[in-house]
């Protein structure tokens, strides 16, 4: 707090600007994070009853060609204290290590599933961002009617579990219409169902805050200063109010990306849709441990990469915050 | 001061055309069932300034905003006549009003409040304006910032323009609104406290900046609830009470022979020179009060000195308070007020000098050492609902310093509500349901529980009506003649501390530059700042001698079987 204090007095001589320092700190803070996520698989791979080696095989082919490929692959003939650097060692340069049951590199099961997944959450958030941003700034500040329509639409979407949405949809549009494939993933219009059924529990909070957020910045002096200007109510709302109310929404996107990542193991294996999801899934249920750890890693990544992105995000919306 | 006589004839009529810029006659505002508004005529020619004056709940803001179709939503807007700009306004719709909006009149509100969006740079918020009525090419809209910014007395406007409101001071941030407010050229300014929460000095240079606008022939309408303010712009005045007009007429006889008994009482609340030691709200006479004795101070301060960082918010004063005194503290915001009482009650320990209470140790001991002295000296803070736990009972709260048995507690309490005036129901009763004057009284209730020998009032009236504010200023001064309580005033209002203060304190940055008695020091002063000050405060007009009252001041004795 001082150093915000002092950060913010006039005629600082820091040698760096301000944003630099912050993304600084953020990108150390970043790493420490994922040093914490990657310790924490390494001691739940120890703490995990039975011999390590017996839980790397899991429940794959188990020869001693294997088992003497794990003992050199994760030095268990040397220390404790080297195991644990050479595992962050390789870490470090991008090694995830083997899948024995797969008998392939970890990189390598994951590469294939990325993308997929990265497509359908990547277009859930969009789907979920941009309805809530259209019902919002649609009904906010309106009639009775328009806001309680949306309200309980909202509600509806919020409280009805993602897999019913997905079986609703599916049947609907897929089994009774026909209009998208019900299953795989190719081409756009296999990820329209998957996208909604993950997308519309988001758009159904964010909406809310977001009205919410809206309402209160409309009723803010401000507000009649800008309506004094001869303002529109639209114009209001999207030049000034839009912005406070993308502060709560900012915060909740840090919630809906845990939401994401969790509801895409459901929505793959309802749409039968490869990503990882179903990689996770498979690695869980067959006590893949490589590639279980390899996937906390990989989320650790994309959340400290997301809650850092909100943290500039906020930074830009509200340059108050700026220390 | 200028501005005292009637302008609407004296004005070259070639100025404008003829016929009112708003008009408008029986208006009524009400949301739901509550008609906040209920029958106010009122209209303003070019080029004059009209002050609507109130208390709050007085309707006037609603009244203003009313003028501009701004009510606001749920309003119901119900007038026998209604022009603006010539047409009738009864007929309007949104896209006319919205039309009129910043083009015919501009609307200036008060700054404390945040009316200006803390997200954005003045340099957007004043080109929103230009944009919207289309005033100047866009190429040409950011130059056009500036000039309006230098127009508004704003220095380095090209540094200004790129800043948002928290980097701004309250008195640079009123400026931005009044550029933003005249950006498109209005004819009618609608300024609405636009200087409530500033400093004298910087209140000043804002009226000073309105009346420029007015000179240029833009006519005023100006809401405030304080009387001095309007009496130095306006020519002429309605006083609004519960949504009526009660009394209106050239701003000279409204204030100096108010026909009405609540114009009169407002004046009479005004606490200034002539009245102390006399009441400002009805009642009895006060007590008579001991006179301040004791050759040992009962709070003592030396050389105290206290840095936030780098700045050094108070640096070197000293200060003695005798019993049964006050001391008034005055100063503008930032000037180190608020930390001095921190430093004399206990709450921060000073980077140097040293505070005295009874003669004993206070500052540098330890809190354990400190706590037995604590009950003699109290704080009466400016916003009590602040430093009210909103869940626990007034009840609750008044009892919390009290060490008694929890049998004694109860008739404590009640005893304490009872002497500030509350009805014994109000401890059951939480601070959010009371009015503001009430919680105040609570928060003396509190103060009062431990017996203090010191009380340290810190803005305690800032935020109250003048009426209200009498109320609070007339107990305060009972409470002290009943029970010698010294009292540390800290005040920024200059009437309010020679109003109560025997001695008083001038802060500017931390240090006292003069301290004496308080006549001496408001009639003589030494130090070319508070020589500022004094002739930064906007005065009443003395009251007529013409009138068949004798007083020649507001005087109290008249004053107080008024109403």
């Amino acid at each position: 707090m001082t150093g915000a204090g002092l950060a913010a007095a006039p005629g600082r001589a820091a040698v760096l600007p301000a944003w630099a320092r912050f993304a600084a700190r953020r990108t150390l803070a970043a790493a420490a994070v994922l040093w914490a996520a990657a310790t924490t698989a390494y001691v739940a791979l120890l703490l995990a009853p039975g011999d390590t080696v017996d839980i790397l095989v899991g429940d794959g082919p188990d020869t001693p060609g294997i088992r003497a490929g794990i003992v050199a692959e994760w030095g268990l003939d040397r220390p404790q204290v080297v195991q644990y650097l050479s595992y962050l060692w390789r870490l470090l340069h991008g090694d995830l290590g083997r899948s024995y049951q797969l008998q392939r590199g970890v990189a390598d099961v994951l590469a294939g599933q990325v993308g997929p997944t990265a497509q359908l959450t990547l277009a859930a958030a969009g789907v979920g961002v941009t309805l809530a941003c259209v019902i919002a700034t649609a009904t906010a500040g309106r009639g009775r009617l328009a806001r309680g329509a949306a309200s309980a639409a909202e509600l509806a979407s919020v409280s009805v579990p993602p897999f019913l949405i997905g079986i609703v949809l599916l049947a609907v549009f897929s089994f009774t219409l026909g209009w998208f494939p019900v299953s795989g993933a190719e081409g756009a219009r296999a990820l329209v169902l998957p996208a909604l059924a993950l997308g519309l529990p988001i758009a159904g909070v964010l909406g809310q805050v977001l009205r919410g957020g809206l309402e209160r910045a409309l009723e803010q002096p401000f507000a009649v200063t800008a309506r004094a200007r001869g303002l529109t109510e639209r114009a209001l709302v999207t030049r000034h109010a839009l912005r406070h109310a993308l502060l709560p929404a900012v915060t909740l996107a840090g919630w809906f990306t845990g939401t994401l990542l969790g509801g895409a193991v459901i929505t793959e294996a309802l749409f039968g849709r490869p990503g990882l999801g179903q990689v996770a899934m498979r690695a869980v249920t067959g006590r893949d441990m490589p590639v279980v750890m390899a996937v906390v890693l990989l989320s650790a990544v994309v959340y400290v990469t997301v809650s850092t992105l909100l943290d500039l995000a906020y930074r830009v919306i509200d340059p108050r915050t700026r220390g | 001061m200028t501005a005292v006589h009637g302008s609407a004839d004296a004005r070259p009529s070639a100025a404008a055309p003829a016929g009112p810029l708003v008009a408008v006659e029986d208006l009524r505002v009400s949301f739901g069932a509550a008609e906040v508004v209920r029958g106010v005529s009122l209209s303003v020619a070019p080029g004059e300034c009209v002050a609507l004056v109130g208390e709050s709940g007085s309707g006037k803001s609603v009244t203003a905003r009313s003028l501009l179709g701004l009510a606001g939503p749920g309003a119901a807007v119900r007038a026998a006549a209604f022009s603006v700009a010539g047409r009738d306004a009864l007929a309007f719709r949104e896209p006319d009003w919205r039309r009129l909006r910043g083009s015919f009149a501009g609307l200036v509100l008060q700054d404390a409040l945040g009316s200006l969006d803390p997200l954005r740079t003045a340099a957007a918020e004043i080109g929103e304006v230009l944009s919207v009525h289309g005033v100047v090419p866009r190429r040409a809209r950011a130059a056009r910032v500036l000039e309006l910014l230098a127009a508004a007395g704003v220095p380095e406007p090209a540094l200004r323009a790129g800043q948002r409101p928290h980097e701004l001071s309250g008195g640079l941030r009123q400026r931005v609104l009044i550029a933003s407010a005249v950006a498109a050229g209005p004819r009618l300014i609608i300024a609405d406290e636009p200087t409530t929460a500033l400093d004298v000095t910087v209140q000043a240079r804002i009226l000073r900046l309105l009346a420029e606008r007015r000179a240029e022939g833009t006519a005023l309408l100006l809401i405030s609830h304080d009387l001095a303010v309007v009496a130095s712009v306006a020519d002429r005045v309605l006083v609004l009470r519960d949504g009526q007009v009660v009394e209106q007429g050239p701003t000279r006889d409204v204030l100096s022979s108010p026909a009405h008994p609540y114009t009169r009482s407002l004046l009479a609340a005004v606490p200034s020179a002539a009245t102390r030691g006399a009441r400002l709200s009805d009642g009895p006479p006060p007590p008579p009060r001991r006179p301040p004795g004791g050759d040992v101070p009962v709070l003592a301060a030396t050389g105290l000195v206290r840095s936030h960082g780098p700045r050094r918010a108070v640096g070197g004063v000293s200060f003695a308070l005798r019993p049964g005194e006050t001391l008034g503290v005055v100063g503008e915001s930032g000037s180190g007020k608020t930390t001095l009482a921190r430093l004399v009650l206990g709450l921060l320990d000073p980077d140097a000098g040293e505070v005295t209470l009874h003669g004993r140790p206070w500052s540098g001991v330890r809190e354990r050492a400190r706590r037995p002295l604590r009950p003699s000296i109290q704080l009466v803070s400016q916003n009590p609902l602040d430093s009210f736990d909103p869940r626990h009972t007034v009840g609750r709260l008044v009892a919390e310093p009290l060490r008694l048995p929890r049998r004694e507690r109860r008739a404590r309490v009640l005893d304490l509500l009872e002497r500030v005036g509350l009805p014994p129901g109000t401890a059951a009763r939480h601070p959010r349901e009371l009015s503001g004057g009430q919680r105040q009284r609570v928060a003396i209730a509190r103060a009062l529980g431990p017996r203090p020998a010191v009380l340290v009032c810190d803005e305690p009236v800032s935020a109250l009506d003048v009426s209200v504010q009498a109320q609070v200023l007339d107990l305060l001064a009972e409470l002290q003649a009943e029970r010698g309580l010294a009292m540390l005033f800290i005040s920024h209002d200059l009437g309010v501390v020679r109003h109560v203060s025997d001695r008083v304190l001038v802060m500017k940055d931390g240090e006292a530059v003069e301290e004496g008695d308080v006549e001496e020091v408001f009639l003589r002063p030494r130090h070319p700042y508070t020589r500022a000050l004094v002739a930064a405060v906007p005065r009443l007009p003395p009251a007529r001698p013409s009138r068949p009252a004798p007083s020649p001041s507001y005087d109290h004795p008249e004053r107080s079987r008024t109403s």
